[in-house]
């Protein structure tokens, strides 16, 4: 009898172990990676999903925020594997081309970077979704400058479906456009905040973003200061922000916002 | 080469091109021939001859595509196809001839479908390329054995060796009318009077030494190829039959360790039009998936789609640039191979939107801003790019250098500037005004005197944020005092943003 027990349990860890392979979850990186923002990281669940889409956007003038920001994000998510940037041409003529002397200053490494100039939304979209599927990368950037209609609800779901067969991250960088329907996991509204007040000598000009998470599909939304600490390459929560609140207001709201969260976590409905 | 075309009017028809200032004919048809016109005679004296020509301009540059479009389709039967200009065109055929049935089956098709086409061939075989170009001139058709060169060539006259006027002049003013009679003087004697060039050119004609022609294109290291007696013209027959040859083309290289660097796909059409489409990779390819795969993306992308028409009847894969490979143990060394999926996937890109629009980026030894870092082609300096040495950032700095720089800086306007070396408390960028709340600088940036060809004003660059947070890469161009206008007089330099910081 004891024995028969001891095989059944052998079959059921088998078993278990089958499923978990074909699930993919076996995988030696791990599903979620943190942002180093304990409040964020506490919300997100564990920090960022690996195998999904995630949105940033940003105003026009907000772009090189909204480029520290994500450029972060892809460090975090894709330690130590390339990284591919698609960008419309358009991107680099209305807000800069990335420069590689700027990301190193951020603590990241040029030698991982390839970028793609597409000509176009459509190429870039069907480039970003190729690349998608290569496992061998650590995260794609996809960079749409204003408005489009090829990056309708099909397109997210693409995108999204071909980020989850690799483990691929795909992050999308939209300045200058307004949400629309998605399939992306996250989305982040990014504006740069301002250096903490200090003496005229003292070092100031870190890379401190606004950034509010505007929505979650599996938890909480929220707003924090973020720091992205080059040394570390971490974001860091930017604590002098709250120590005077009242001197720092959150600066007005854009009008192409559609939803204003909350400083306080909201649960969002849907 | 000359286009009869259709026309019933049986008048005489020439084209006339310029010569020494003067209109000369330089082709003509039978007609014409037949009332007496040449070849250099001037368009004046062949109105006189017969004043109801039809005349035609020359085109050279028209003349030389349909040249060149000819010893593409010629390419079907062997790859050393070369260019004699102006009309003629010269294929090597060693070791082709018997594909196509022999010398002779093989010129009755090239000779059938150029006809065909309108255009009036002479055609001959020879064991030289100047033998055959001889022949060529005075009949069409010949097939001459090895060694039989000078006996075919000894009757013809001598101006058919396409020598310098000057020396076909001198040849008949010698009384030697025939090559055969050139070449029974001594050849000491001929190079004495003729130069060495025109003995070379003598002998090749008699068909000893060896002329190399040119080919204009090297030919391929590896080629296979699908002939079809029915043309095929759906997408579907035609991937298909690229995946076979792919498949044919990675056996041969396989054998020998190769791995294929820049691919070519040919179609030729029935109606004698041929495409060639390119694929290059950044690494050897030893995969015919990777090889159908790539063209497949190539040819979904094409500006112009590959047009069938009435179908192709030749596909030809070639592999034109070829290298030797390592093969090396995969699955141990999971880096390699993420490496070359990379590299994969760069390929794949580039095949379709074109191998400059994917870049890496290599650090430049300079301190001009704009010029620190240069983006080259991801496919040829991949590996560059991942071993290059990136000057270390200063350790717990902010950045000091944008992450988002302008190709162009963009002009602003400011207010209140302290001169000499202050930054400025407003400014104005794209319609909208900045209130600078906190400035780093000035960082002073020279040019390089010894690359411009005329100095440079020097840059002081400034670390700005604004009152919204928002930080800015600001220079002066140029100092005060510095810059002046052409009356010498002393003009405010000018300020840019040129980059954004995080």
């Amino acid at each position: 009898m004891i024995e028969v027990h001891a095989r059944t349990g052998t079959l059921a860890r088998l078993r278990n172990d089958v499923a978990r392979i074909e699930a993919g979850t076996t995988t030696d990186r791990p599903a979620r990676v943190t942002l180093g923002h304990a409040e964020a990281d506490a919300v997100l669940q564990g920090g960022l999903a690996r195998d999904t889409v995630h949105e940033v956007f940003a105003e026009g003038r907000q772009s090189a925020a909204a480029t520290g920001f994500i450029a972060g994000l892809a460090r975090r998510i894709g330690a130590g594997k390339p990284l591919l940037w698609v960008r419309q041409d358009f991107a680099a003529i209305e807000s800069g081309a990335l420069s590689m002397r700027g990301w190193r200053e951020l603590g990241l490494d040029p030698r991982l970077l390839v970028t793609v100039r597409a000509p176009d939304v459509e190429s870039a979209l069907r480039t970003a979704a190729d690349a998608l599927a290569c496992d061998a990368l650590g995260a794609v950037v996809m960079e749409i400058w204003g408005e489009t209609r090829h990056l309708d609800l099909v397109a997210s779901r693409r995108l999204t479906l071909a980020a989850r067969a690799s483990g691929v991250a795909g992050l999308l960088l939209r300045v200058a456009a307004t949400p629309l329907p998605s399939t992306a996991e996250t989305r982040w509204i990014v504006r740069a905040a301002r250096s903490p007040p200090g003496a005229a000598w003292q070092a100031w000009g870190a890379p401190v973003f606004d950034t509010q998470l505007v929505r979650n599909r599996h938890g909480l939304v929220g707003q924090w200061i973020m720091e992205w600490k080059c040394d570390e390459c971490l974001f860091r929560d930017a604590s002098f922000h709250r120590e005077e609140a009242h001197s720092q207001p959150v600066a007005a709201a854009p009008a192409d916002r559609p939803h204003q969260a909350s400083v306080v976590p909201l649960r969002q409905a849907g | 080469m000359f286009r009869s075309g259709r026309r019933d009017s049986g008048q005489p028809c020439i084209v006339v091109a310029k010569y020494h200032n003067a209109l000369v004919i330089s082709a003509l048809d039978d007609v014409a021939a037949r009332l007496g016109l040449a070849v250099g005679t001037p368009l004046a004296n062949a109105r006189a001859i017969c004043p109801d020509l039809e005349v035609f301009d020359a085109d050279e540059t028209a003349d030389a595509r349909t040249l060149n479009d000819i010893a593409d389709w010629c390419d079907r039967f062997t790859p050393l196809v070369a260019l004699d200009p102006p009309h003629g065109l010269l294929l090597d055929i060693t070791g082709c001839a018997h594909l196509f049935g022999g010398e002779a089956t093989l010129m009755e098709q090239l000779c059938g479908a150029l006809e065909r086409q309108g255009f009036i061939v002479s055609v001959a075989v020879a064991g030289t390329p100047v033998c055959a170009r001889v022949l060529t001139r005075h009949a069409h058709g010949r097939i001459v054995a090895d060694g039989d060169e000078a006996e075919a060539v000894a009757p013809l006259p001598v101006f058919t060796l396409d020598a310098d006027d000057a020396i076909t002049r001198g040849l008949r003013r010698a009384g030697l009318k025939t090559i055969g009679d050139v070449a029974a003087r001594g050849r000491h004697e001929i190079a004495a009077r003729f130069g060495a060039a025109f003995t070379a050119l003598l002998e090749q004609a008699l068909g000893q030494g060896d002329a190399p022609i040119s080919p204009r294109k090297p030919p391929p290291d590896y080629i296979v190829e699908k002939r079809f007696a029915e043309p095929i013209a759906t997408d579907g027959a035609i991937a298909m039959t690229l995946t076979s040859l792919a498949r044919m083309l990675i056996a041969m290289m396989e054998k020998q360790g190769k791995g294929a660097r820049r691919l070519e796909a040919s179609f030729f059409r029935t109606d004698n039009a041929v495409r060639v489409i390119a694929v290059d990779t950044g690494r050897p390819v030893t995969r015919s998936e990777t090889i159908d795969r790539l063209f497949r993306e190539r040819l979904d992308a094409l500006a112009d789609p590959l047009d069938p028409g009435f179908g192709f009847d030749l596909i030809r894969l070639s592999a034109v640039r070829t290298e030797i490979v390592v093969q090396q143990q995969r699955d141990l060394d999971s880096n390699v191979h993420d490496n070359d999926e990379v590299a994969a996937l760069i390929d794949r890109i580039a095949a379709r939107i074109g191998s400059h629009r994917v870049v890496v980026h290599l650090p430049q030894d300079t301190h001009i801003p704009e010029r620190a870092v240069r983006s080259l082609p991801a496919q040829q300096h991949l590996v560059a790019a991942m071993a290059a040495e990136w000057p270390a950032r200063a350790e717990s700095e902010p950045p000091l250098r944008p992450l988002r720089m302008f190709a162009r800086p963009e002009p602003i306007e400011v207010a209140l500037v302290e001169v000499p070396d202050k930054p400025p408390r407003y400014f104005t960028w794209r319609r909208a005004t900045h209130t600078v709340v906190r400035a780093e600088g000035p960082e002073r940036v020279a040019m390089e005197w010894w690359r411009a060809p005329e100095p440079m004003p020097t840059r002081d660059y400034f670390r700005i944020e604004d009152e919204t947070g928002l930080r800015f890469w600001l220079y002066r161009d140029g100092l005060y005092d510095e810059v002046v206008d052409e009356n010498g007089t002393a003009v405010p330099p000018k300020w840019f943003v040129h980059g954004l910081f995080a």
